[in-house]
């Protein structure tokens, strides 16, 4: 069953006590592995079959949160008629869903156990509180809003009219007002029960519980039990929580589980990347350097067989010219011995003239003609 | 005397010196409004849209688009492409102009803007992709600087320190491309976190292999994009060697870029197949995820790849201008359109014209300080005194 308040309030003494220490303040950043929570982390059991739309909660966190006052008063329950979300002065908000009969459902940061906008924040301004709070250090917020890019339930606001201290605001889960030992606000104030704070797993118990004793009352589904890693607020509804306003398509993974893959990477890059382009650089270097020798070894070879070639020629050329001057020695030797041979031949002939001069001139004439 | 003065001033009052001008004027209106009245004042940012145009467009497009740096330099200096040794300089710088002005958009977006150390120097939430992003952005911005310096160090003077910076290149240049791999491809993973708000065509486990591989082609479009404007405006700053290479520098990027375009469709199919979403691409959202895939990637792919076998440079640079449009899609689709694709009409996002004022802004910054630096120091050209020393 629920807790009353008073026994709250006694658990609450031994949380204040582990408190003191500092062993329930200290905060973590999100982790990455298998995470099924803080064990003693707190929550709430919101059931949607009970709410009356009254928007008491939402003044009282008005009121916890000192915001600025809204327009229209909370007691004016015209404002249920348009479909609103948390904003910079509202941290929670009631919403109606029209039908027989009408159907509300609070609104409000479901403190994930591993939540999406702790994972994104670059500066652990937001963390995940050992009581279950993801709670927001404004005095590290840089601003880029990626927290709000990331929550999957659209919860985080911003001050975007702030020029010089503008900062994310969200529902605390009154953290400040649970370490004092007090509920949240909403909880407190709320007249018909449809808000339970408690620790997150017996408000699952609590959650079950009902839906098996009542049957039919309930779609057999706690929200946020498993969704996105599971939330501290939990939710019973009677009609499916697609028609309240509550995404069904969300899956169990949790955020810090989906960008695990990405940042996983980046070990592996900064450790092989610089081998694998060194390795590049050597090969392309070797390869230009292979290059280069092949090209000095074929200017080399070519260099020498054009020598060789041009050797060969040359000391054809010499033996061509050798052998024509040789030739031409030989002809020109003939020929001078020719001459003298002829001129040995006249000279005999002409010492023979006065033997034989007119046969002489007979074989000369002949010769001639030949 | 006065006829000088007179000249001065004629120079002085160009279109190009009247428009910039202007539009450097109303920037520093928004300026002022956006740091007295707030974000909220300049923007169309609510509580559901907190990232528009200033992160979609300045962060998003502006780091892929600046891409040409790590592109450009490891081809040069670690693949040991020589031929694009011209292509290096304008690269580098353009990649630092980028980045800066990323940074400086950056300033403009955040809440606090004094704070962006921050996460680096003070509180660091290492399980956020952010954090990588701004880590790596932080620490690439630097090597972008030291990688730009000897051009202004040629341009002072400064031998010994600028060849001190030399000697760096092949360290710096590898470490820029570890710092782009990672926070390229962390920009996309940014949105892994999202699954319930990006709309499935986009969203996938791949986010950040696609931003990666999709950066390389960015990088090389913007290089071959950006070479094409530098020609128009500022050819009589080149000398021959960057003129004589330009053309195979256009070349050898359109074919490169064709042939990882061809392989970043095939991951996108893969992608497609592998979260079964094809029974999406019947629907409205299907239609203009095929608008983006084959009519800004395939379309200029092939543009590309007949380009680069016919030597047609007309075509490779309507193709690089078509796949920068196409990046710039695709990045937009992703932060801004396909974004909170399940919220109804009225309470999606369009950008102020204020925002886009701030936009045009910048990038006008970006354009007055590249023409700065390219009129000035050795980009385009290489320095007399300097021209053994690569």
């Amino acid at each position: 069953m629920a807790i009353s308040r008073r026994k709250f309030l006694t658990s609450m003494g031994a949380v204040i006590g582990a408190g003191t220490t500092g062993a329930l303040t200290k905060a973590y950043g999100a982790a990455k592995t298998d995470f099924k929570g803080y064990p003693e982390s707190f929550g709430v059991l919101h059931d949607i079959s009970r709410c009356i739309g009254c928007r008491k909660c939402e003044q009282a966190c008005n009121e916890v949160n000192k915001l600025d006052k809204p327009e229209r008063p909370f007691d004016d329950l015209k404002v249920l008629d348009q479909k609103r979300r948390t904003d910079e002065a509202v941290y929670t908000v009631v919403n109606k869903f029209s039908g027989t009969p009408d159907v509300f459902a609070k609104k409000q940061c479901n403190h994930c156990q591993e939540p999406a906008c702790a994972s994104a924040c670059f500066v652990k301004a937001l963390k995940k509180d050992k009581t279950g709070a993801v709670v927001y250090d404004e005095s590290l917020c840089v601003g880029c809003r990626y927290c709000m890019v990331a929550c999957p339930f659209n919860i985080p606001a911003y001050t975007y009219n702030d020029p010089l201290t503008p900062k994310v605001t969200k529902c605390t889960l009154c953290l400040p007002r649970i370490n004092e030992g007090k509920l949240p606000g909403c909880v407190e104030i709320c007249p018909t029960e449809a808000l339970v704070f408690g620790k997150r797993k017996d408000l699952i118990k609590i959650a079950w519980k009902r839906i098996t004793q009542s049957p039919g009352h309930y779609i057999e589904h706690v929200y946020g039990e498993h969704e996105m890693g599971g939330t501290s607020w939990l939710y019973l509804s009677g009609i499916p929580f697609e028609k309240v306003g509550m995404r069904e398509d969300l899956g169990n993974t949790s955020a810090p589980e989906l960008t695990s893959g990405a940042l996983g990477t980046v070990p592996i890059v900064v450790g092989l990347w610089p081998v694998l382009l060194t390795g590049v650089y050597a090969i392309s270097k070797r390869k230009e350097k292979i290059a280069d020798e092949e090209r000095k070894e074929a200017v080399q070879k070519a260099t020498d067989s054009a020598t060789a070639e041009m050797n060969k020629q040359l000391s054809q050329l010499k033996d061509k010219l050798t052998r024509e001057k040789d030739t031409a020695i030989k002809t020109e030797v003939k020929k001078a011995l020719d001459a003298s041979a002829k001129k040995a031949a006249e000279a005999a002939k002409a010492a023979e003239k006065p033997l034989a001069a007119e046969d002489a001139a007979d074989d000369d004439t002949g010769n001639e003609e030949e | 005397m006065a006829k000088e003065n007179i000249t001065a001033e004629k120079q002085f009052l160009t279109p190009f010196n009247v428009v910039a001008g202007i539009i450097l004027l109303v920037g520093a209106v928004i300026t002022i409004l956006r740091f007295t009245k707030g974000i909220g004042a300049v923007t169309n940012l609510d509580n559901n849209n907190p990232w528009g145009l200033w992160i979609g467009f300045d962060l998003m497009c502006g780091v892929a688009l600046a891409a040409g740096g790590y592109v450009t330099s490891s081809a040069c200096y670690v693949f040991g492409l020589k031929k694009y040794h011209s292509a290096v300089r304008p690269a580098i710088l353009t990649a630092f102009l980028g980045y800066a002005l990323v940074v400086f958009a950056l300033h403009y977006d955040v809440g606090r803007p004094w704070r962006l150390p921050y996460p680096i120097f003070y509180s660091q939430g290492t399980s956020s992709l952010l954090f990588e992003v701004g880590l790596c952005v932080f620490l690439y911005l630097t090597v972008l600087f030291v990688e730009s310096t000897p051009a202004a160090f040629e341009w002072l003077g400064f031998k010994k320190i600028r060849a001190w910076v030399v000697r760096l290149t092949l360290v710096l240049t590898i470490f820029g491309v570890v710092l782009s791999t990672l926070h390229q491809s962390s920009l996309g993973a940014l949105f892994q976190i999202a699954p319930s708000k990006l709309h499935p065509l986009w969203y996938s486990g791949y986010l950040h292999v696609y931003f990666f591989i999709s950066s390389m082609f960015a990088g090389m479009s913007m290089v071959i994009f950006e070479g094409t404007l530098a020609h128009k405006w500022l050819h009589h700053k080149m000398d021959e060697t960057h003129l004589a290479e330009a053309e195979g520098v256009v070349l050898g990027f359109g074919k490169a870029a064709s042939f990882v375009m061809m392989g970043y469709i095939g991951i996108k199919l893969i992608g497609l197949a592998v979260d079964n979403n094809w029974h999406y691409l019947t629907t409205g959202w299907g239609f203009w995820f095929l608008v983006e895939l084959v009519g800004f990637v395939l379309f200029p792919a092939i543009l590309y790849g007949m380009g680069a076998r016919e030597k047609n440079t007309t075509f490779i640079r309507i193709a690089a201008f078509w796949t920068v449009l196409g990046i710039i899609l695709n990045r937009l689709n992703i932060s801004v359109i396909a974004f909170n694709y399940h919220l109804p009409s009225a309470d999606r996002y369009v950008p102020s014209f204020m925002e886009v004022g701030t936009t045009i802004f910048i990038v006008t910054l970006g354009v007055v300080v590249y023409k700065f630096i390219t009129t000035r120091m050795p980009i385009l050209y290489e320095h007399p005194d300097y021209k053994e020393h690569h």
